[in-house]
């Protein structure tokens, strides 16, 4: 699988025959789409946790957003690099889909600092829960304010070129998109699976005592 | 009342309560003993429903309104009087005739005449002897108290012996303490935790 | 009704231990005044009118962090938040109580702040004022419940700015365009959609922040 996923990614921009910038924005795009997924996927998690008390969501709600997070990480890095790519800077205001990540990144790393401060248990799962849910309650309404922000913050210099996709680049899209996720399905088993061992281990090892 | 079999709780690694049976009737009384960390106060935080079993089934046949808990801790505000404090809590608990209650109860527990006085002056026994105030002012049908003579002065301790022998029987006791004898003539059930 | 007496009983209560104590709302006073002097001097001089505004607007946030900081400190004393959540009331009471408590501090600092700011620096009007207190409503229900989850763990102190500070950033942004935009209404509106969204959010939440 991690072949076929390398292949992919290898493949998607060799056929973009546009420029770097346009290379990027094959797994730009992607990964942040996958990233706001992934912190989808954790709120539902989350819900489930709050909704049926079952501690098992818990840590899957905790990997998800650890993905997302990740995800959300390379969404700035590979933004960065589009930027300078495009506009020969590293970082812009006036793109909204960055600046609503660095928002977002702030918030689910301010989550991980929740979950280091508080002790392992259900208030910790729960105080979790609710901050997830309150993640994805942001995102709409932080994409509401940066574009009334528009109106006062800084003005916008650089035009935002839209891609247009035709057929061929719509399908290396569609595949890159495609790759992302399953890379990032794959560690989000891998990281649960592993989590989940260490968590038997454990229990296992507090039961022979 | 109480029917618990057994109840485990785990603070992700911390095994805070082993797996613990237990069964009190109405108008039992049950002594619970153990060294410190066994899990006493956990044991009887679950029975409250502060806290939920990690395992094991725990059925307790009493809602919020009628069970009354008296912690490690006072449950009572620094900055406000007695009958502050129980006046807030005789709202919460929707406690009828209030007032009288209030009065009623800071006599019989010697505070009347500190009753206008803030908490944060009170000495260690007047709080604890505040504290069982706000645990009997709603006249629960259970009572929870978790080492209730630990903080009491003679005076609140003579005082809460006499307050246990009149309910006895007539409300559902747990106590977790470190002097089980004196609680002998009273009990009808004792656990040990290690 | 009883939910709303609940909350009375408790909002009262939390106005009483301030008005005892005195430890939350003088701190607040001051340090919006000082916050608002400091920015006389960190403006440069050449800065257009409308910075002042953002800065206003970074003396609320954080003079309401200072509140928020010490919003659960009389129910950890003694332990009486566990009383609390043990009474048959609905833990959200607790919630909307305390919440209406510091909104009511944050709303006594600002009566203050508000004219001294008038006075240093550049005019409020009626929409710059509204989004102030539609912003007040935001910040304190959603930093209630943040201060609560903080006051479980380590590091409290550090934590609540962290937690607080990405959710307010859209208040800022609501607050700011009042002040300064001319089609401030719209920022009104938006205000308003926040804190219709995370006040319902944070008062169905709070229950199981609360409980185990």
């Amino acid at each position: 699988m991690g072949l076929a996923l390398v292949l992919a990614l290898i493949v998607a921009p060799e056929d973009a025959d546009q420029g770097i910038s346009q290379r990027i924005f094959y797994i730009h795009v992607p990964i942040a789409l996958t990233a706001y997924f992934c912190f989808g996927l954790g709120a539902v998690k989350a819900l489930l946790l709050l909704w049926r008390g079952d501690e098992r969501y818990d840590l899957e709600s905790y990997v998800a957003i650890h993905q997302g997070t990740i995800f959300g990480a390379l969404t700035l890095i590979t933004g960065a690099i589009w930027a300078k790519a495009s506009w020969g800077v590293w970082w812009t205001w006036s793109s909204n889909q960055l600046v609503l990540f660095l928002v977002l990144f702030l918030f689910y790393c301010a989550y991980f600092m929740l979950r280091f401060s508080l002790e392992d248990g259900p208030r910790r799962a729960r105080s979790s829960a609710v901050y997830a849910l309150f993640g994805v309650a942001l995102i709409p309404v932080s994409f509401l304010a940066i574009r009334l922000a528009e109106d006062f913050i800084h003005p916008t210099v650089f035009t935002r070129d839209g891609p247009q996709m035709s057929g061929s680049m719509f399908a290396t899209f569609v595949v890159s998109w495609g790759a992302v996720t399953l890379l990032a399905y794959v560690l989000y088993r891998v990281e649960l699976a592993g989590k989940r061992l260490d968590a038997d281990l454990r229990e296992l090892r507090e039961a022979l005592q | 009342m109480i029917r618990g079999r057994g109840v485990e709780k785990r603070y992700g690694r911390k095994r805070a309560l082993r797996g613990v049976d237990l069964a009190v009737p109405r108008g039992g009384f049950a002594v619970i003993t153990g060294p410190n960390g066994s899990g006493k106060t956990t044991l009887l935080r679950l029975l409250v429903g502060l806290a939920l079993p990690t395992r094991g089934d725990l059925l307790v046949d009493a809602d919020r309104s009628r069970i009354g808990y008296l912690a490690h801790e006072p449950l009572v505000y620094r900055e406000l009087s007695a009958v502050e404090n129980l006046d807030l809590f005789g709202r919460l608990y929707r406690v009828p005739e209030r007032r009288e209650r209030i009065g009623m109860l800071l006599g019989r527990f010697a505070l009347w005449e500190a009753r206008n006085e803030r908490v944060s002056t009170y000495s260690r026994g007047m709080t604890q002897r505040l504290a069982l105030c706000r645990t009997l002012l709603h006249d629960p049908d259970l009572l929870v108290l978790d080492e209730p003579y630990s903080a009491l002065d003679a005076e609140g301790t003579a005082l809460l012996d006499e307050a246990l022998e009149t309910l006895a029987g007539q409300r559902t006791i747990v106590v977790a303490t470190h002097e089980p004898d004196r609680l002998a003539p009273l009990q009808t059930a004792s656990l040990g935790l290690a | 009704m009883t939910y709303l007496a609940d909350v009375a009983a408790l909002t009262r209560k939390d106005l009483r231990v301030e008005l005892r104590g005195r430890d939350t709302l003088p701190a607040m006073l001051l340090f919006v005044l000082s916050t608002l002097v400091v920015f006389h001097f960190a403006i440069p001089a050449d800065a257009g009118d409308n910075a002042a505004y953002g800065l206003l607007w970074v003396a609320i946030v954080f003079t309401a962090l200072l509140g928020l900081a010490r919003a659960w400190v009389p129910e950890q004393e003694h332990g009486v938040l566990d009383g609390l959540v043990l009474a048959p009331c609905d833990r959200s009471a607790i919630w909307l109580g305390k919440t209406l408590a510091t909104l009511t501090f944050l709303l006594a600092a600002q009566a203050v702040a508000l004219p001294a700011f008038v006075l240093f620096f550049e005019p409020l009007d009626a929409t710059a004022i509204a989004g102030v207190l539609l912003a007040d409503i935001g910040i304190c229900a959603v930093g209630s419940l943040m201060s609560a989850m903080a006051a479980a763990g380590r590091a409290r102190e550090v934590l609540l700015p962290l937690l607080v500070l990405p959710l307010a950033i859209p208040l800022i942004v609501g607050g700011v365009g009042a002040a300064v935009s001319e089609d401030g209404g719209r920022f009104l509106l938006f205000l308003l959609l926040y804190d219709a969204v995370f006040a319902v959010l944070s008062w169905a939440s709070f229950e199981y922040v609360v409980t185990e």
